[in-house]
């Protein structure tokens, strides 16, 4: 008796143990593939920072820059890597290496990784590209340097050149600037006009409400095959992109908003929220959308932009200005005729209330971390990497709009295709809340609007919304409308 | 008189010697496995946080993380997905499975024993990244098995996004049959083949026969097979994370998924610690189950 106790004893310590490496397994499986590329990339480059070995007396000392951005699987044929390459060439200061240290993840993946790599001064690169709603968050966390020292002392910050309102931007919660914007987009409905005109639709389509919308998609679905009416991101996978273009765009369309700015609290009730979420629904309802399969992964953003939408299998699509990039020479998806096949619409409010029409503003910032080895080189860098050349070159190449006012004026960026209406719609451009919860509210908008999309009733979802909202900013920090 | 002596010198050197000899295992398992479950353990009360304000400094919560898990809805699904994945592709799928091939191919001719062996393996010899891409290329959209059923005439099931659950059990027991297979086989060649040959004799049937002396003989190696296969699958992330990614929305979120989600994609670390803590839990629960079954026969 007592024996088989021992036994049973030793085996369920041992069976413990055998367990705890099981799940020691797991989670370096889970945390290690997926932030193991962040951490080579970096240290690779650090090792290969001061060489200033005293045998080598002749040798100058070469300080490396490493710069991290996002790669999405283009490598050396990505915008931003050509644009580095060219960079690192002109750049006159010679005693510096400028080294493209890409991550290369999805949306949703490069912002954890990137956190992970700021953490400590041995994966820290000296620039990084920050999206500028995870800015604020990254700001309190105390992964960034301020600038306010650095950028008072730039001539281009304090004359004007920088349209002031892309500066809030870059303003964490703290008042303190942490990055310079390089980009900024606004979001629209592009539609293909060879589909509109074989359907009856007008080319110069100008929807005034939702309804307008549905509408035309309804009339698509119904003149032509193996055309998808209207694509918009749903998923979790392509992370931000569900949030902003999709979810924020429509939300904002009926005059409500995520935060109340008067009282500081998030808005977890209102009749926007069910009113944005029914939009979804329709469109899955009534098939108008993309087959779930495609649109619920990470490459869905690019299935619609490269592939989808210059094929001809897809009317209307709800996205960002800076899709164009994907068609130059260049980019991702030549497609020589995009500018007299398509046609970019504002989104307009759900019943045409004032302004009539609403687009979301983003952007990216080149920021210095905390744990950064070369501050100092990293600023001359930027300042030089966004002067007003530098920064055109970059925005007309990407296809983005610009921050710089003296680049806006420019005849050859006016020249762009699209760069006009797309600047035009940043007049009613409305802001992310430049919260640092905001990054983790986002992620629960994109499982409610999964849920949505896959069959949950809006009213549910939302009701889930408020509960895992309330549960991150806290039961003080919330209100209904 | 000689026994006296080996024993006298065998007590002389009961002194602690063996720990000498013990120390560097035990200093390795201190550090790299003792160590970080007490310090998943302590993050498990903290706030810790990948960004935003909680990053900056690590404050204690208590059992907020705890409080929280009972409260989200999508631990109940987690928790739910996780047992019928488990239910599913291990304890039905690899077990039966493997256990019907193993019987199979019992005394049969070593030449097909050994080409059907490799096949089986080489599900369990593939990565689970390669089996995940292998199996996603074969039921996407445009895969394999809807290539295949295009010639019958049954247009594109969306089988990741219709069926997701049941796409990753039949994955997961594609991966790790094998594993099952092996075990059983080496336990079916222990069976005695007199007393087989004994009951045929007293006239019992070939299901008599397996039913009443081939599993009762090798209860003990099921049982073992069922613990090791149950901790396997608990920790299956790779291979749903790469295939639907716990989707479509929660339906193939395991707890491994969802850890990842929270630590990873929603940047709560703490949180995702707890989680990690719940599926340790649950791997003990089984597991003891298990070990009290065996006991008891």
């Amino acid at each position: 008796m007592v024996k088989g106790k021992k036994k049973w004893l030793l085996g369920s310590t041992a069976l413990f143990c055998a367990l705890t490496v099981a799940m020691a397994g797991c989670s370096s499986g889970s945390g290690g593939t997926k932030t193991a590329e962040p951490g080579t990339d970096t240290t690779t480059t650090t090792t290969t920072g001061n060489t200033d070995s005293s045998g080598e007396g002749t040798a100058k000392t070469k300080t490396t820059i490493s710069i991290t951005y996002r790669d999405d699987g283009i490598g050396e044929k990505g915008t931003f890597y050509k644009w580095l390459k060219e960079l690192s060439e002109s750049y006159p200061n010679k005693d510096v290496e400028i080294k493209p240290t890409p991550i290369q993840a999805s949306e949703g993946d490069y912002f954890a990784k990137v956190a992970l790599a700021l953490k400590s001064k041995d994966t820290a690169p000296d620039i990084v590209t920050e999206d500028t709603f995870i800015l604020n968050s990254d700001a309190s966390a105390g992964y960034l340097e301020p600038l306010d020292d650095k950028v008072k002392a730039w001539e281009d910050w304090t004359n004007g050149s920088f349209i002031e309102a892309m500066k809030k931007g870059v303003t964490a919660s703290d008042g303190k600037v942490y990055g310079v914007p390089y980009n900024t987009d606004s979001r629209g409905l592009w539609y293909n006009k060879e589909i509109f005109k074989q359907a009856g639709l007008p080319e110069d389509w100008q929807p005034k409400t939702w309804d307008d919308v549905l509408n035309a998609a309804r009339t698509i679905k119904e003149k032509t095959k193996d055309v998808v009416p209207i694509w918009m991101n749903m998923g979790k996978a392509t992370g931000e992109a569900t949030s902003m273009q999709t979810y924020e765009m429509l939300l904002y369309g009926t005059g409500e908003r995520l935060y109340d700015n008067d009282t500081s609290k998030w808005i977890i009730k209102s009749q926007g929220i069910i009113d944005a979420l029914t939009f979804i629904q329709t469109v899955n309802k009534e098939k108008l959308g993309p087959p779930l399969s495609k649109v619920l992964n990470g490459q869905a953003g690019n299935t619609a932009s490269r592939e989808y939408l210059p094929k001809g299998k897809l009317a209307i699509s709800l996205d960002g200005s800076w899709i164009t990039g994907n068609y130059f020479d260049t980019g991702a998806a030549p497609w020589p005729e995009y500018k007299d096949v398509l046609g970019f619409a504002p989104m307009p409010t759900s019943k045409g209330q004032d302004p009539g029409s609403i687009t979301l503003a983003g952007g990216w910032a080149l920021s210095i971390p905390s744990n950064a080895q070369h501050k100092d080189e990293a600023w001359d860098f930027i300042k030089y990497a966004l002067n007003k050349d530098n920064t055109k070159k970059l925005v007309i190449a990407s296809g983005n709009i610009t921050v710089r006012a003296d680049v806006a004026k420019d005849p050859e960026y006016t020249a762009q295709p699209f760069n006009g209406i797309a600047t035009e719609y940043l007049q009613h451009a409305e802001f992310r809340p430049a919260q640092d919860k905001y990054p983790e509210v986002s992620t629960q908008i994109q499982t409610m609007v999964e849920s949505v999309a896959t069959g949950t009733s809006p009213a549910d979802a939302a009701k889930k919304y408020a509960q895992d909202v309330t549960r991150i900013v806290g039961e003080d920090h919330i209100v209904e409308k | 008189m000689s026994s006296l002596t080996v024993s006298s010198v065998y007590k002389k050197r009961k002194s602690y010697t063996w720990l000498y000899f013990l120390l560097p295992s035990i200093a390795i398992m201190l550090v790299f496995f003792i160590y970080p479950i007490l310090l998943t353990f302590f993050y498990s009360f903290t706030n810790l946080a990948l960004t935003g304000e909680a990053a900056k400094e690590l404050k204690f919560v208590g059992f907020d993380n705890y409080v929280r898990m009972f409260h989200d809805p999508t631990v109940r699904v987690s928790i739910w997905n996780t047992l019928i994945f488990l239910i599913g592709s291990a304890v039905i799928g690899q077990q039966v499975l493997g256990f019907i091939i193993a019987l199979l191919m019992k005394h049969k001719n070593r030449l097909f024993r050994r080409i059907i062996g490799t096949i089986v393996l080489a599900g369990w010899v593939t990565p689970e990244i390669v089996c995940a891409l292998c199996l996603y290329s074969f039921f996407g959209d445009e895969g394999t098995l809807n290539a295949i059923l295009s010639f019958v005439g049954i247009s594109d099931v969306t089988w990741l996004y219709t069926v997701p659950m049941l796409t990753i059990i039949l994955a997961n027991i594609w991966h790790g049959t094998a594993f099952s297979m092996l075990v059983f086989q080496a336990a079916l060649d222990d069976v005695p083949t007199e007393i087989e040959e004994a009951a045929v004799v007293d006239g019992a049937s070939r299901l008599q026969i397996l039913f009443r002396i081939t599993i009762p003989y090798i209860k003990d190696t099921i049982l073992t097979n069922m613990m090791l296969v149950t901790l396997q699958t608990l920790g299956v992330f790779g291979l749903i994370y790469a295939m639907t990614g716990g989707g479509p929305g929660t339906s193939t979120t395991t707890l491994p998924i969802f850890m990842y989600n929270q630590a990873f994609v929603n940047y709560q670390l703490g949180y995702g610690t707890a989680i990690s803590l719940l599926l340790l839990l649950l791997g003990i629960v089984l597991s003891l189950f298990y070990i009290r079954s065996m006991k008891e026969q």
